[in-house]
């Protein structure tokens, strides 16, 4: 393989996508050319979660992946998750972690990869831990805080919800 | 931007070290967290994903961290922290977030060598070697003191020792760069500290060259130990003044020495962890 331009085949989203695309060209001017517009780039320094994807169901900024090697891999945005992000989306309202909501999106994408690792592990994080998570998007609104509260909340009755299935709607 | 004008995925390291070598202008990406940073225009861009350098293998008497491995997979992998005292994950947990470690590659932060690094700090300390394609196998202190040659760095080669190690590291904000950070290990009888973001290449120093001796130093081993460190030379840029990074030196050495040693600060060392007159009143 070798070319200034490159055909790629990815999964966006769930449907199967193919591009003759620039091999240089980032992930998120490839995501947002096709219609995934809740992925943005802010910071242009790799650093503030705004851009935040799956690729392959992990958190990545997507400002860092050349198309020339997401090639391949299912790539996954906030537009996929509509139904899953619901509930963690009323947290936030609820514990007032959303203003402009321009980080929103990112966050998101964030938490609920995250959600799987603490599923997984079946033990509430520690607020350090949490807020080691949330470092990864930087919000200029909110100060943390009710983002930590949200995340906790929302952590807190998904591993209920793990732990008595029939519990899975409440939040 | 960085932009490239070819992209070339070898299969193998020795398809990646001959287009490296016999390729005008050709690089080799890691992570690629430094692109948007960059302005350049690289002719051949090589990516080694698929020369199956991406996992962290553990052997009877080693951890193979494969160079495109993650900063994520070193912070989440519970055997190889649980035999390093935990340094590792210690040392990359504050760089940036979670999605920048799922993508930072530990073979982009050792073969980079850059001084800020906290992979290489916390490595440095123990008892690693890095495996190149060309170069073969070495110890990660020799590679560390070399300047940059066109070789593809394979894995880095982490041997189970008895260690007792920690970290520790001064940052101005809490996912920032360091502006100085400290690796200590005991192992085979010996003290290893390694300091980093001075800012230049971290240092490793050993417990002869520190006058330590024994996995249980005295207050006046340490206060020695602490002069040794702030004779490192050091600098100054925007994250800290060379006068401040001395003084992190030896305070950050005398603690982390400490931890790693599991007993507490001594009394007598708390003047060396104060700032000096001369820093305060400058």
């Amino acid at each position: 393989m070798s070319a200034s331009t490159l055909d790629v085949k990815v999964t966006l989203n769930g449907r199967k996508v193919a591009a003759r695309v620039p091999a240089d060209q980032p992930l998120y001017d490839f995501v947002r050319a096709h219609g995934c517009k809740s992925v943005k780039c802010a910071c242009e320094t790799t650093n503030c979660g705004l851009c935040t994807v799956w690729l392959d169901g992990r958190a990545v900024l997507s400002c860092a992946v050349p198309m020339a090697r997401a090639d391949g891999h299912a790539i996954t945005t906030l537009e996929g998750l509509r139904e899953q992000s619901a509930d963690f989306a009323r947290c936030m309202a609820e514990e007032g972690a959303e203003q402009c909501g321009f980080c929103s999106p990112g966050l998101i994408m964030n938490v609920l990869a995250y959600e799987r690792e603490v599923v997984a592990s079946g033990a509430m994080p520690s607020d350090e831990e949490l807020d080691r998570r949330l470092s990864g998007n930087l919000c200029r609104c909110s100060g943390y805080m009710g983002q930590r509260r949200a995340l906790k909340r929302y952590l807190a009755a998904r591993l209920e919800a793990a732990a008595r299935p029939d519990a899975a709607k409440e939040a | 931007m960085l932009r490239f004008d070819n992209y070339v995925r070898p299969v193998n390291t020795a398809e990646a070290l001959e287009v490296l070598r016999y390729r005008r202008g050709a690089k080799v990406v890691g992570g690629g967290m430094w692109m948007r940073l960059s302005s350049r225009t690289v002719p051949c861009v090589v990516d080694l994903s698929d020369c199956g350098l991406g996992s962290i293998a553990e052997t009877d008497d080693a951890f193979e961290i494969g160079a495109m491995a993650s900063l994520r997979d070193l912070e989440t992998h519970r055997a190889l922290n649980e035999a390093t005292g935990g340094i590792l994950e210690r040392a990359v947990r504050d760089i940036v977030g979670s999605q920048f470690r799922e993508l930072a590659t530990v073979g982009g932060s050792v073969y980079g060598r850059f001084g800020f690094s906290d992979v290489l700090c916390a490595l440095l300390a123990l008892d690693a070697d890095v495996v190149l394609t060309g170069a073969g196998r070495m110890p990660l202190a020799r590679f560390c003191e070399q300047g940059y040659e066109k070789d593809i760095l394979e894995r880095v080669v982490v041997a189970k020792r008895d260690y007792r190690a920690a970290y520790a590291c001064m940052r101005r904000a809490a996912t920032d760069l360091p502006t100085l950070n400290v690796a200590a290990a005991y192992w085979n009888g010996d003290w290893h500290v390694a300091v980093g973001a001075r800012p230049a290449r971290a240092r490793l120093l050993l417990g002869s060259e520190l006058g330590l001796f024994g996995p249980e130093p005295s207050a006046a081993k340490l206060l020695n130990a602490a002069r040794v460190l702030r004779g490192l030379t050091f600098s100054s840029n925007m994250w800290g003044s060379a006068r401040y990074r001395r003084h992190l030196a030896g305070a950050l050495g005398i603690r982390a020495v400490c931890e790693a040693a599991g007993m507490p600060v001594p009394e007598a060392c708390a003047p060396a962890l104060a700032p000096a007159d001369e820093e305060v009143s400058a």
